[in-house]
């Protein structure tokens, strides 16, 4: 279970992590996700974008390394307030990462949204791989600054 | 706690009522606080007084940082501004600093000790209660922006099945969000099957913006429903197409009336006029 | 999870209960797939009502269901998304062009019923 600490205006994170190996826990990941959105107060809209991003890069792992984790951190630095998704394999990597970006662009036959998707719908996005050596996906939803 | 300090917060605790009286004075001298009584004043003084020398003694600000948005919820919805407040802080912490020249004025150097200790801790205090009214303010506004632009977007039921959508006056981000959020869960609630989004009361539309109103369309036929769009300027049609919107998908009618015809042309109305007066 | 299809006259309706994995939104469309033709529908739709998120693989498979239904003859139409998300899928840049959606169940059926009414007008 997540270990929670609420020290007002404090960095610690809330943080959970799950491994992905079979489609179930493609589903896992984005139902955590949402959980942990909810938690934190994001708006449903909100929860449903995050939950399609981690569902869009959760599945790239299983497609792509067919196992990797996915972990989930709580961000409130009095700057930045928000939820970090972190996605990682040691997969066979992404060649041509800016190609990979792009709308439309897949390798399996699918329909090429998921990364350029996940992008879309988060704030923060970052991306590091290299041939041979894995994956790492980290990416934010940061919450409006309001109330 | 040292001893000096202890000195300090005794002799601002005895000399309470006088120091205060002095701090009310120089607030009507200087004519701070205009949007108050003068028992207002007073009354809030005390309590500000107080607060003050809390956290001189103890060190810690939480008590005055919620005492600080306390106030400033209050004062606020007054008309009180920054420079207000932070004067008045400011005032208060000359004050104090005067009694202490005339208590320690034939021991120089006790007075410097003194001040070593008083001055860090007042700054840090004017510094909290500042920061306090700054950042309440901040969210009141945010909240009345809020409030103000859920009023100007209202979803109008015009037919069954047709919800009408006037868009008026800058649209940001932020706005456009809530907006389609808003139209999304109206189509659902009112079932319709046609929403008329009239834009002639926009000025301008950056690609951001547009990109989103696109968005719109495609989210409503997602939920089953059809979007006309009306009061397109050219200039947001170029925009449009500049972000390679093929504007021959979008269903647009040049104002708002026309658009409402087609709407219920497509649900299936038929509007007929009454018969003339006197036939 | 298998998702339960019932025949409504010449329609089949697929109504999704719960979250699903790749593996089950595939079972679903070979399970389509076969009942319109063993059933020669006229029309399928698929209730998503309960997802709570269709990503690009869910779109990728109502496409396809779609696209296979019409070549043995039938319409399909998806009912049921929710506002949050349809506008989480525009935004990821899904946009189920070609296939067509409708409010609920009941809109559903009235899109397939007009449908057929003008498959008969057309002589088809």
């Amino acid at each position: 279970m997540a270990t929670e600490l609420r020290t007002r205006g404090a960095t610690v994170p809330d943080s959970r992590r799950l491994v992905i190996a079979t489609d179930k826990d493609v589903v896992s990941a984005r139902q955590i996700g949402r959980e942990l959105a909810a938690e934190f107060g994001f708006s449903p809209g909100d929860q449903t974008v995050i939950a399609a991003a981690i569902s869009e890069i959760a599945r790239n792992i299983l497609m792509y390394a067919r196992r990797g984790e996915v972990s989930f951190q709580l961000v409130n630095d009095g700057t930045r307030a928000g939820i970090t998704v972190t996605a990682q394999d040691e997969g066979p990597g992404i060649p041509d990462v800016a190609r990979a970006l792009l709308d439309g662009y897949s390798t399996s036959g699918g329909l090429g949204l998921g990364l350029p998707g996940a992008r879309r719908l988060m704030d923060e996005f970052d991306i590091v791989t290299g041939v041979g050596r894995g994956t790492t996906v980290t990416m934010s939803k940061l919450k409006r600054p309001q109330r | 706690m040292a001893p000096l300090l202890s000195e300090l917060v005794s002799h601002l605790r005895e000399s309470r009522t006088q120091l205060r009286q002095e701090w009310a004075r120089r607030i009507a001298l200087t004519q701070l606080l205009r949007a108050m009584t003068e028992e207002e004043i007073f009354a809030e003084a005390t309590s500000v007084y107080d607060n003050y020398v809390e956290a001189l003694e103890t060190g810690t600000f939480e008590a005055l940082q919620a005492y600080s948005r306390n106030l400033s919820e209050r004062i606020i919805p007054r008309g009180v501004e920054t420079h207000e407040v932070v004067g008045i802080v400011l005032l208060l912490r000359d004050v104090l600093a005067r009694s202490l020249f005339a208590k320690y004025h034939e021991d120089f150097t006790q007075l410097n000790r003194i001040l070593d200790t008083y001055e860090p801790a007042a700054n840090r205090i004017a510094n909290t209660v500042a920061v306090g009214f700054v950042q309440e303010r901040e969210r009141i506004i945010l909240q009345q922006q809020e409030a103000i632009r859920e009023l100007s977007t209202p979803v109008l039921q015009v037919r069954e099945r047709l919800l009408i959508l006037p868009i008026i006056g800058v649209i940001d981000p932020h706005r456009a969000r809530q907006l389609t959020e808003q139209l999304l869960r109206a189509i659902r609630t009112n079932r319709a099957k046609v929403v008329v989004i009239d834009i002639t009361g926009v000025a301008a539309m950056d690609a951001n913006v547009a990109n989103h109103l696109v968005q719109t369309v495609e989210a409503a036929r997602l939920l089953g429903a059809t979007v006309i769009v009306t009061g397109l300027s050219p200039e947001i049609a170029q925009t449009l197409v500049t972000i390679g919107v093929d504007l021959s998908e979008m269903a647009t009618v040049g104002d708002l009336q026309g658009g409402i015809e087609e709407a219920e042309r497509l649900l299936g109305y038929k509007v007929l006029p009454l018969a003339e007066p006197g036939s | 999870m298998e998702v339960p299809i019932l025949k409504q006259g010449q329609y089949l309706i697929a109504s999704i209960q719960s979250a699903l994995t790749d593996a089950d939104l595939s079972q679903l469309r070979e399970a389509l797939i076969a009942q319109v033709g063993r059933y020669r529908a006229r029309g399928v739709i698929v209730d998503v009502t309960a997802l709570d998120v269709m990503d690009s693989f869910a779109v990728r498979t109502l496409r396809d269901v779609t696209h296979m239904a019409r070549l043995r003859g039938s319409e399909t139409v998806i009912v049921g998304i929710q506002p949050e998300v349809a506008f989480a899928m525009v935004q990821l840049g899904l946009t189920l062009k070609g296939v067509a959606t409708a409010l609920d169940l009941e809109e559903g059926l009235a899109f397939l019923d007009q449908r057929g009414r003008d498959r008969v007008e057309r002589g088809n």
